[in-house]
């Protein structure tokens, strides 16, 4: 807990309200044009922000060069706290989250308690703005205790004050079709969205990778594309029949993507998410029997890898989320069946994303600005994120050096874990500079605010 | 070579043994060179040990040898426990019944304490699969993969390929043999089957061929790539080959839908007397044990001509003498050329 005491008393530390000229920067990585931020908003653009009266006086950001995006927003966090604050908190979440040009998360409620009451859910979003890193929007579960057999007070926490609009049981499937017909239905007074996490329980028994070739070397239990392709056929079905909105969490088959594609054509309120390593890496990483790659869904194929690469490019998958999944050490240093699955995600994700789509052509900068701010905010309903670079916005961006090449290194990541599964590798692009309603939280690369982290790396 | 002394053997193999990993976790780690020089180093050991008044040979004296079982398997256990003791090496049982979470210490941790004990080779039965792939990257010393979940049980397969080289080939004229153009039939529970899977490998590296018979649940997802044929005939798969091997049925598939009833897959896929007068003539039947009897082989069949069962529990005190032999004593053990150790230390760094 000292690391949220620490954050809390620093986070008036960010610097005084004073308006920020951004110079030479590329919005979305197209013509250069300087950004006036004052007051929480882009107050102007181009000409207009340098010629301001308000920018005479204003701190001026070396964007030379950089690419502009909106604040990027994860759809698909998890946070730890309450209860896994070994693993992770939400200051330490918030602050990786920061560190990779997020500007607003959504965390899961698989923490313990259960977030499945109006009060938890309020504690997690209290917790966020105290810390004032990103703004962390708790996802309520869909059932108590994440149990899978008895709806949660959905509208109380929709009516908290953490306006809750997005439900899911993650890490576990809301497999009785007749209480995911509830769910959906339920939320509609409210404008909610389940989202769902794809996974027929009886169908992956122990299951611990992808069904496949290299499961059947390696002896391990598998975890077949049907279990999740039987689910999202069902749901979108369901969707449909009572006109509700869902949502398919970290799709990972080729197969899914193909069932998306097809209740889109016909007019299903359906979209989809896809996490970066789900666009990276495949299933040969387990022969490793590092747990670094367990994962639930499970890496799949290089088939399924281009699969949903194309379908993000196309639009059937609607974003990329994270399911940043800190573990404590303990639960990766220890035989595959026993490591708890997950990986970070939340300092990686925008390069990866550029390493998978846009160098290889399949997405512009505006098409990362789509799949990883604009569409996450409409999706998860959340006002002030996913916005245009224009005037009258809200000032949350993030610079990205575009040229610059990392490379991954578990200690240096600001997490309170370890385990990310790029650990070595080199990847492209930077997160420079993030804005948080025109305030640094990262400058350089860096926490913004010397005193933001005391206490949390330790 | 079959007067050879120790002394000569010794430096003999010090020049072959480079071949061998620093581990053996994998059959797929022996290529074909490396697989026969164990099994012939296996046959000059057995021959060396049985001119002998004292069956015990002082190669690996000062040499400890860490059996860690986290698994029960007595008859795996003690035949790794013969075999380190008749080359001379200190042998401490490890066993921490259960799995390291359910025992409180982690995998690690328990890694860590015998590598500050100073092990020279850790055995590891385990109930994960990638379990000693997982403590090879955590002790120094060298790690023999003795069972590890539904993956794979390399010894096991050495001393069934052991076997079936003294019986097809010939004591006499097995030196630097493989199994070439001999068909080997495996049977059973392929799915959850370590043995199975050392085997298919080992033997297909032998030059053997080998055909899995098995119904349809009991194959994994990705069976047809692996380098063997798979057949769910019993009868037309065992015509004429020269080897049967059966896998023990689980207690546990019984009741998990793989199959309808006992009654049901003893028919399909029990050797009885019928089917074992199916295979060649002189062919030779096999089982890694425990049996069921009565389930997936006949009493009759398992007790009668052609039955090696009791000879490859012998075979295993052999080869697992080569193997430690090999590791300890051939240089590998302690640089070698650490193929598949030096993948796990980077990944575990």
């Amino acid at each position: 807990m000292s690391a949220d005491v620490s954050v809390t008393e620093t986070s008036g530390h960010l610097g005084p309200e004073r308006a920020v000229l951004i110079r030479g920067g590329a919005p979305y990585g197209e013509d250069r044009a300087d950004l006036l931020l004052a007051g929480g908003a882009i107050l102007a653009v181009g000409a207009d922000a340098s010629g301001h009266p308000d920018a005479g006086d204003a701190e001026v950001i070396d964007a030379d060069g950089l690419v502009v995006l909106p604040g990027l927003v994860d759809l698909h966090t998890h946070l730890r706290e309450p209860g896994g604050e070994d693993a992770e908190t939400v200051a330490t979440g918030s602050a990786a989250a920061a560190l990779g040009g997020y500007t607003a998360v959504f965390a899961m409620p698989n923490t313990e308690p259960t977030a499945d009451t109006a009060g938890v859910v309020e504690q997690v979003y209290r917790l966020g703005r105290e810390v004032g890193l990103v703004d962390v929007q708790p996802i309520g579960a869909v059932t108590v205790g994440r149990r899978g057999t008895q709806l949660a007070e959905l509208a109380a926490m929709a009516t908290s004050a953490a306006a809750v609009r997005v439900f899911s049981d993650d890490g576990d499937c809301v497999a009785d079709p007749l209480l995911m017909r509830r769910a959906l239905e339920y939320v509609k007074a409210f404008d909610g969205v389940i989202a769902q996490h794809a996974q027929e329980p009886r169908l992956t028994l122990h299951a611990q990778m992808h069904e496949g070739a290299v499961s059947g070397r390696l002896g391990l239990a598998g975890w077949p594309a049907v279990a999740e392709e039987a689910i999202v056929a069902r749901d979108c079905l369901l969707a449909d029949h009572v006109g509700s909105r869902l949502h398919v969490c970290h799709l990972s088959t080729a197969g899914s993507a193909e069932l998306v594609a097809a209740a889109k054509a016909r007019g299903t309120a359906v979209t989809a998410e896809v996490t970066p390593h789900h666009l990276l890496l495949a299933d040969e990483n387990a022969a490793s029997y590092d747990p670094v790659f367990k994962v639930n869904p499970p890496l799949r194929t290089d088939t399924d890898v281009t699969a949903l690469r194309s379908a993000l490019a196309a639009g059937t998958i609607d974003a990329v989320a994270t399911d940043h999944a800190p573990h404590a050490r303990q639960d990766k240093e220890c035989e595959w069946a026993a490591a708890r699955p997950g990986m970070l995600g939340l300092q990686t994700a925008l390069s990866v994303v550029v390493e998978a789509m846009v160098t290889t052509g399949l997405l512009d900068w505006r098409g990362v600005a789509r799949v990883m701010s604009e569409n996450p905010a409409r999706i998860g309903g959340l006002a002030g994120h996913g916005r245009p670079i224009a005037a009258g916005e809200p000032a949350n961006l993030v610079l990205v050096d575009a040229d610059a090449r990392w490379t991954v290194r578990a200690a240096e990541l600001v997490s309170l874990s370890r385990n990310t599964p790029f650990e070595g590798r080199e990847l492209p692009a930077r997160v420079v500079t993030t804005f948080l309603r025109g305030r640094p939280t990262v400058r350089d690369g860096a926490p913004a605010g010397h005193h933001v982290l005391a206490g949390v790396t330790a | 070579m079959t007067t050879t002394t120790v002394s000569t053997m010794a430096t003999d193999f010090q020049t072959q043994a480079a071949r061998l990993p620093r581990h053996l976790l994998s059959a797929a780690d022996l290529d074909r060179n490396a697989a026969i020089e164990v099994l012939d180093t296996a046959e000059r050991l057995d021959q060396a040990i049985a001119g002998r008044e004292v069956r015990k040979l002082p190669t690996l004296r000062g040499r400890t040898v860490v059996n860690l079982f986290f698994e029960d398997s007595t008859r795996t256990r003690i035949s790794f426990e013969v075999a380190a003791k008749r080359l001379s090496a200190d042998v401490i049982n490890f066993s921490a019944k259960g799995s390291s979470v359910s025992k409180g210490e982690s995998l690690k941790d328990t890694a860590l304490t015998l590598q500050a004990m100073g092990a020279d080779a850790v055995v590891c039965r385990h109930s994960a699969s990638g379990a000693p792939h997982r403590l090879a990257g955590w002790v120094s010393g060298s790690v023999v993969n003795a069972g590890d979940g539904t993956h794979e049980h390399p010894t096991q397969a050495l001393l069934d390929a052991f076997t079936l080289r003294r019986h097809l080939i010939g004591p006499d004229r097995s030196a630097g043999a493989g199994l070439d153009g001999r068909h080997v039939v495996i049977v059973g529970d392929v799915l959850h089957s370590r043995v199975a899977r050392s085997n298919v490998l080992l033997l297909s590296t032998l030059g053997a061929s080998v055909t899995l018979v098995a119904p349809p649940t009991l194959l994994p997802v990705g069976v047809e790539a692996w380098p063997c044929q798979v057949s769910y005939d019993l009868d037309s798969a065992l015509a004429g080959a020269d080897a049967v091997m059966m896998l023990r049925v689980q207690r546990e598939r019984m009741d998990g839908a793989f199959f309808p009833t006992v009654r049901e897959y003893t028919r399909g896929y029990g050797l009885d007397l019928r089917r074992r007068a199916l295979i060649a003539p002189d062919g030779i039947v096999m089982h890694p044990g425990p049996m069921n009897r009565g389930v997936e082989i006949a009493p009759a069949v398992a007790d009668g001509d052609g039955s090696v069962i009791t000879e490859q529990v012998a075979n295993g005190v052999t080869v697992r003498m080569a193997v430690l032999y090999l590791l300890l004593s051939g240089g590998a053990g302690v640089a070698g050329d650490g193929r598949v150790g030096q993948v796990e230390q980077g990944g575990a760094a």
